[in-house]
């Protein structure tokens, strides 16, 4: 008898193709916007987590003066030197590694081409402490670096630009008038989460760095890595006290700042968690809408429906049999459609995670949510007004006009 | 003198439509018994509350006193889905406005009954297209109502009344909109039916000339029998 109820509804939903195609577009559209925009919105959120990641977090940042951007730095800060570093690694509780560095733009030249980049001073310990791995090749010792060998280790980019598709370890460029021996490759990192490609760099032993390109001792910025299960928080605090007394500063402001990589990650997180829940109630409001239409069209076709039932119920059908017919036909319209529009969905989603370079993430509770929300409203509203004509006397079904 | 009670038997049947001030009473104490095989007419002016008595036999209506027995079973003691089963396997009722379902095939529509009997598709297909055949309509079976005259679109409500082989058939103005050559079509399909296969018929009409063809007339007026009386078959 279910069999054949199923059968009955399959029917009608033939017959109806306009109204049953309405319905589902309805429910199509309601599904499909809710996935696609909470979809990208987790894979936005999921690429800054990741670039937060790759900038490390458990890692500090100490620069001289006070303000963030390279332009906040204040002209009469002192700059610290590698010695500095040296005292950092010493003295602090809880320091895994640490890394002065310092930069300066450059011309890369190979044999055919060249290319405007930065050239990044550091020790052994910088691949260590900004987690940073080798695509090939090797880093250079510490003995290299005290040393202030020619050696360098190309970022993607700059590989790139200047070899193409070529293996470029072993050969030679030169940094402005300098020549140095290319003994690595870093992985590709892609762009920082500030939309700075951070492939775009040489990698140099930072004595000569400070010797040849740039002429002087000083150290830009000094990387800490804290050690596993210490915290970041602890380690500024005391890293803020030492260097107030190293330094001398006034009782007024330090002259350094240092930046936890962890309050950044954060305020990013909270950026991005903003812009899911926006993303969310748009994705709401369309399925509200999507709701609204799936209603409309069953409620216009009550007084159809309602002959309908009176014609079944007068030639004998049971008040169940005419509303299994009609719950399945909703059920069947509400699933066809929530399927469809997790398809578009989930397809739109991958396009437009695609687009904004952010990873796919499949979040298995949201399709099913809204799955169910739009199928509830299908089955309500499909099945409720055929409820109330099935009560009627059939005659009066039959009348209603 | 017959050992079967009555088919149909109304004792003092009232339907009063509203309540209080706005009470309309549309029948009044109807007494009124159908034996097998009759084919009553029941006639009377708009109003008079003959279609009312219709859709009380059909059980489609409940009567708001009185008692309906059909087959000697109180109808009014019978549940919503009692009264659906009697309809399903001893009534069959033909409209005046045909109420077919208008996105379904002719034969789908004669096979609808048969669906809530719970026959199998090949069975339903055969009894539907049998039919269609005794009403005259093979070759139409796979056509829409929209595609069919009112005339055909009346035999196809008709063959869906006799598909399951109904104790009684209900007709209520079933010439109502036809013109006068397509009812008496309509009619002698009728007769035929009464006359071979024993088949009880009660037919609502307003048309006098209709009632020529029933052997027993019955009239209505403001809610009330008038006169019943035996007609020349």
């Amino acid at each position: 008898m279910l069999w054949s109820m199923v059968r009955l509804a399959l029917l009608a939903i033939r017959r109806n193709v306009l109204r049953s195609s309405l319905t589902v577009l309805g429910i199509v559209i309601g599904v499909a916007a809710v996935i696609t925009m909470t979809t990208i919105g987790a894979g936005a959120t999921a690429k800054v987590t990741a670039d937060i990641a790759s900038l490390g977090t458990n890692m500090l940042m100490v620069r001289p003066g006070q303000g963030y951007g390279p332009g906040g730095a204040r002209a009469d800060a002192p700059p610290f030197k590698i010695e500095d570093a040296d005292a950092i690694q010493r003295e602090i509780y809880g320091v895994a590694a640490v890394a002065p560095t310092a930069q300066k733009q450059v011309q890369a030249i190979s044999s055919a081409k060249n290319w405007s980049t930065t050239a990044t001073g550091g020790t052994a310990s910088f691949l260590i402490v900004r987690n940073w791995d080798l695509a090939g090749g090797r880093a250079f010792t510490e003995g290299e670096e005290r040393a202030g060998k020619a050696l360098c280790i190309l970022g993607e980019t700059v590989r790139r630009e200047l070899f193409g598709a070529a293996d470029p370890v072993g050969q030679r460029i030169r940094l402005g008038k300098l020549t140095c021996q290319i003994i690595g490759l870093l992985a590709p990192k892609g762009e920082s989460s500030f939309g700075q490609d951070q492939d775009d760099v040489v990698l140099v032993p930072l004595r000569w760095l400070q010797r040849t390109l740039v002429g002087n001792t000083d150290v830009g910025a000094i990387f800490i890595s804290a050690r596993d299960g210490v915290s970041t928080t602890k380690v500024a605090a005391d890293l803020q006290r030492f260097l107030h007394e190293k330094r001398h500063s006034s009782t007024g402001d330090d002259d350094f700042s240092i930046r936890d990589m962890k309050e950044i990650a954060s305020a990013l997180t909270s950026t991005t968690k903003v812009m899911t829940s926006l993303l969310g109630a748009v994705a709401a409001v369309s399925m509200l809408v999507g709701g609204i239409g799936i209603m409309n069209i069953m409620l216009v076709s009550v007084t159809e429906r309602t002959r309908e039932i009176g014609i079944r119920l007068a030639i004998g059908a049971l008040e169940r049999e005419v509303l299994t017919q009609f719950l399945v036909e909703a059920v069947v319209l509400s699933s066809v459609g929530g399927i469809v529009g997790i398809v578009i969905g989930l397809l739109a989603a991958l396009a437009g995670t695609n687009a904004i370079g952010a990873p796919f993430v499949f979040q298995p509770g949201v399709v099913t949510m809204a799955f169910l929300f739009s199928a509830a409203v299908g089955v309500v509203f499909g099945f409720f007004p055929a409820r109330q004509a099935a009560r009627l006397d059939p005659i009066e079904a039959l009348r209603h006009e | 003198m017959n050992e079967h009670p009555p088919v149909i038997e109304l004792r003092q049947v009232s339907k009063i439509y509203g309540t209080g001030q706005a009470a309309v009473a549309a029948l009044r104490g109807i007494d009124l018994s159908i034996e097998r095989g009759d084919f009553v007419a029941v006639m009377g002016p708009s109003g008079s509350g003959k279609s009312t008595c219709m859709n009380i036999l059909g059980c489609l209506d409940s009567p708001t006193s009185g008692s309906y027995r059909f087959d000697g079973v109180e109808v009014g003691r019978l549940s919503r889905d009692q009264r659906a089963r009697l309809r399903r396997n001893y009534l069959g009722f033909v409209f005046q406005g045909f109420h077919l379902l208008g996105r379904s095939t002719a034969l789908e529509n004669v096979e609808l009954p048969l669906v809530y009997r719970g026959l199998s598709a090949q069975e339903r297909h055969r009894r539907a297209g049998a039919a269609l055949e005794r009403v005259g309509l093979t070759g139409w079976a796979s056509h829409r109502p929209n595609e069919l005259s009112g005339g055909q679109q009346q035999r196809v409500a008709i063959a869906r009344a006799i598909v399951t082989h109904p104790e009684v058939l209900l007709a209520d103005e079933p010439t109502g909109n036809l013109d006068q050559s397509r009812g008496r079509e309509i009619m002698e399909l009728l007769t035929e039916l009464n006359r071979t296969q024993g088949l009880t018929i009660v037919i609502v009409t307003h048309d006098e000339h209709l009632s020529r063809w029933s052997n027993r007339a019955i009239r209505f007026l403001d809610g009330r029998i008038v006169k019943e009386g035996e007609e020349a078959a």
